[in-house]
């Protein structure tokens, strides 16, 4: 009846786990009591749910990596205190098994889950705004790709209740993650997990890039695209390309545990080293669909806070291209060591180096925008110094770590955690939280407090510096990654250094919490009335802040890169007040969370092999996707009048706003 | 160009409008091609693993080239008759397109049911799956593209339906060309199956 699922799958015997459950557990009532005590129930249903807003939705992909983070932080603490703590002989904490799932967790939720929701919710956010459309090219499937990835979010989070996860790293090599050596349900988990917010990643690539081709307003053509809009067409076409042969891998890897193939097995003709080479086929591009929006971000508030047009526009273009290109004839460099010959090593080597030339382009650009610029030091652009600074030192030891004979020195050592944590921190998440800085009062209307901003922002820097930098020193000394405990008692002290970085990096996640509490608190007095706080030079800030729901009431038109800005410097000329006109507007949708919900009945399912239960999965999302395909009420206009109402109202709130800080 | 004759004078926005249908079969395109990836990817298994027999039988031990060949020859007429509905699409002749879909329909079920009968055979053989790595990815790559066309089948059904409800329209028009370009690729695929796994296995 149950399958695999028994109640000894809880691991009642596990206090910690016990402990963050049961903290779990009273959040989620609280919150539960809380919607259901404020009846904000059908609110959050109507409004946000089943909402095809890309504003909304990037708000609440937002929403679930600040969520997660907390969650994958709170591994990375635990592993770091377990490594302060157990050397020479120690046993530490957490017992070996558990130290296992905790590091695959982290990687995995830090991936696919903080990363990858924060890179998209932005492009969510911003990359319709900057191209002048109303919506994406698919709303209902956006919603669709939303709730696909949340509910892979909850499936990963169940893991740590019920059951457990994977303990085979967060790439899942075979033949380790095969059924001989994993008979556990971890990496039942961890695939299916990956492939449902996979197929919603997919259809988000997919999604963007029409977007992006497709419904740009007039006069924006390709080569006057903000750099952002420019990043995220990469990143989606990186997507298109490389998330598929993740889904195919991962289901080889299925048919292997779930049907006894042998893909990736030992015997029978298997392949292990086919596993690796197609995981990283589709796991190189994965980081540079991670950093290009954030080199995006970075272009974008380089170039507003220098009050400069980004130096080198069309090399910055063709620099992101050639990086895509790039990004798919690297990934044999993820392991020289598993003896593919000198010379397809020397191939392998020689091409990553040369993606630094792109990068570099890229790094002088921003210098070059600084340079007689009169740059204003923001917390967005402290992040993109700091990320300047950081990132720089990272890309130095990619290039080490490309050289095929340093490689087998330090191949799987702490080097390699170093190393890309130095780009991913440096790059991904300071690229985030200058984007979450840039973009925030665009979504809710007021800005965010830049002082504990720039307190997080040097927790973080600091943080990162002292947790990470003593890796480098220990891989030296020959420690290797993913070890639970070591004899050698002299790596001690650089290990309590790195678990007080850990403890800087926690005070910088404090200080973003503080800041939002701060911020919403003094709402009034940080209101962006304009629209434009940062006197900035897209197309985002010529709406109002948070932008009506369709956007513009006027479709702009463009006739020049930073187009707005351009605009504002001929300001006077009273641009004509054309009518106001219908709007073509997509419904709400309650297939999106619908199909999610038994997509999650399905995963579970199949996790703990309830066949009955997956039937009943498999059928409610297709049953549900075939009624969303008999709705023919998908969409519907706002009438002028309705736009010239919001349109007045608004104009006149930002009157009386001015007005009162005039007197004042 | 839907653009610029919609823009003055319009009643609504012109860019929404401005060639809904267009922008569905572009990104229906773009699916297109993330799905050949995994198809690549199931190919370049294929390849990796052809010689994997573990002692188990090859390729050319299994395959019967005339069974195959009726396959292929039911999946290319399939293709012909999708196209005949098409035509009968743009020539608004919606019965006809009907009738064409239902030869569709059936031409893919045959095809469907002729592998599934190949696959048990095999498995009652004793060369399952699991047998070896090249059976696995014989019968993932084969299987992969069996379960595509089993979905175009349903997708046709649907189509059928909603024709009769519905009739022709901005909603079912696109929704029909989608689907001929999905079967078409199906085609497609399926020649590259042919020629890579089963001919060269053979000959």
């Amino acid at each position: 009846m149950f399958g695999k699922l028994s109640l000894e799958a809880i691991p009642y015997h596990e206090p910690i786990i016990m402990v963050v459950a049961a903290f779990m557990a009273i959040g989620g009532i609280a919150l539960v009591g809380a919607l259901t005590y404020y009846r904000k129930w059908g609110w959050l249903w109507n409004e946000w749910f089943t909402s095809v807003d890309h504003k909304k939705l990037g708000i609440m992909y937002f929403i679930v990596a600040l969520v997660m983070l907390l969650r994958g932080f709170a591994d990375a603490i635990m592993m770091r205190t377990q490594l302060a703590m157990a050397a020479g002989g120690a046993a530490g904490y957490l017992p070996p098994e558990h130290y296992d799932q905790i590091f695959t967790a982290h990687g995995v939720i830090m991936i696919f889950f903080v990363a990858m929701p924060m890179v998209i919710g932005l492009m969510n956010l911003v990359v319709p705004l900057q191209i002048g459309a109303r919506d994406v090219a698919f709303p209902f499937l956006n919603n669709l790709s939303f709730w696909l990835f949340a509910a892979a979010a909850i499936l990963v989070n169940i893991s740590l209740v019920v059951g457990e996860f994977a303990k085979t790293g967060w790439l899942a090599y075979a033949p380790l993650s095969g059924i001989e050596f994993s008979p556990g349900v971890g990496v039942d988990y961890w695939i299916w997990a990956l492939q449902i917010s996979g197929v919603g990643t997919t259809l988000t690539g997919i999604n963007f890039f029409v977007t992006i081709l497709k419904m740009r307003t007039k006069g924006m053509t390709l080569f006057r695209m903000p750099i952002f809009t420019w990043t995220s067409l990469c990143a989606n076409i990186l997507i298109i390309a490389s998330f598929p042969i993740l889904t195919a891998t991962v289901a080889l890897l299925t048919l292997d545990r779930y049907l006894g193939m042998h893909f990736f097995t030992n015997d029978f003709g298997g392949n292990m080293m086919m596993y690796v080479n197609l995981i990283w086929a589709w796991g190189h591009p994965e980081v540079y669909i991670l950093i290009l929006p954030a080199f995006g971000v970075f272009s974008e508030v380089i170039s507003t806070f220098a009050r400069k047009r980004l130096f080198g526009y069309m090399t910055m273009v063709w620099a992101t291209i050639a990086i895509t290109l790039l990004s798919f004839i690297v990934w044999l460099h993820h392991f020289f060591t598993m003896g593919a010959g000198a010379n397809v090593n020397a191939f392998f080597g020689i091409m990553t180096m040369i993606i630094a030339i792109p990068t570099g382009v890229k790094v002088f650009n921003w210098l070059f925008t600084i340079y007689r610029g009169s740059l204003e030091l923001t917390s967005p652009v402290l992040w993109t110094l700091g990320f300047i600074i950081t990132f720089t030192l990272g890309g130095m030891t990619g290039v080490m770590l490309a050289v095929p004979a340093a490689n087998f020195v330090l191949h799987n050592s702490l080097f390699v955690i170093a190393h890309f944590h130095n780009v991913i921190i440096g790059g991904v998440v300071f690229g985030m939280m200058a984007g979450l800085t840039f973009w925030f009062p665009k979504a809710f209307g007021f800005t965010l407090s830049e002082k504990w901003g720039k307190r997080s922002f040097w927790c973080w820097f600091i943080g990162f510096y002292v947790a990470f930098m003593p890796l480098y020193v220990l891989a030296f000394f020959g420690a290797v990654r993913r070890m639970q405990s070591y004899a050698n008692p002299e790596w001690q002290p650089w290990m309590i250094l790195a678990w007080v970085g850990a403890v800087i990096i926690m005070m910088g996640i404090a200080c973003t919490i503080i800041q939002f509490w701060v911020s919403i608190r003094d709402r009034q007095q940080n209101a962006d009335v304009t629209g434009d706080p940062w006197d900035g030079r897209t197309l985002e800030w010529s709406t109002s802040s948070p932008a009506p729901f369709y956007n513009f009431a006027r479709l702009p038109e463009v006739g020049d890169i930073d187009s707005f800005w351009s605009q504002k410097q001929r300001s006077n000329e009273q641009l004509e007040d054309a009518p106001y006109t219908d709007i073509h507007m997509p419904r709400n949708t309650v297939a999106g969370p619908v199909i999610s919900l038994f997509a999650l009945v399905l995963g579970f399912a199949l996790v703990w092999h309830i066949w009955w239960l997956a039937a009943v999965g498999l059928i409610g999302v297709m049953a549900s996707f075939i009624a969303r395909v008999f709705n023919d009420d998908v969409d519907y206009y706002v009438p002028a009048a309705d736009v010239e109402r919001i349109e007045r109202k608004h104009q006149l709130e930002r009157e009386q706003q001015l007005g009162m800080e005039a007197q004042a | 160009m839907a653009t610029d004759t919609l823009h003055h004078g319009a009643v609504a926005e012109p860019h929404e409008h401005h060639d809904a249908a267009g922008t569905k079969v572009f990104g229906f395109w773009v699916y297109l091609m993330s799905d050949l990836v995994i198809f690549g990817s199931l190919f370049a298994t294929y390849a990796v693993l052809m010689k994997g027999t573990a002692g188990g039988p090859t390729a050319a031990d299994i395959f019967e080239l005339p069974f195959v060949l009726v396959e292929t020859f039911l999946l290319l007429v399939s293709s012909f008759t999708f196209g005949m509905g098409v035509l009968a699409m743009n020539a608004n002749r919606i019965n006809q397109v009907k009738a064409w879909l239902a030869v569709t329909f059936l031409l893919g079920a045959a095809f469907v049911g002729m592998e599934v009968y190949e696959f048990q055979h095999l498995i009652h053989q004793g060369y399952g799956p699991d047998r070896s790595a090249f059976l696995s990815s014989f019968f993932t790559l084969v299987g992969t593209h069996g379960l595509h066309v089993t979905f175009g089948l349903i997708w046709i059904l649907v189509m059928l339906v909603q024709l009769s409800t519905k009739g022709l329209n901005d909603m079912t028009r696109p929704r029909i060309l989608c689907l001929s370009l999905f079967w078409h690729f199906l085609d497609i695929v399926w020649i590259c199956v042919f020629s890579f796994v089963y001919l060269m296995g053979v000959l």
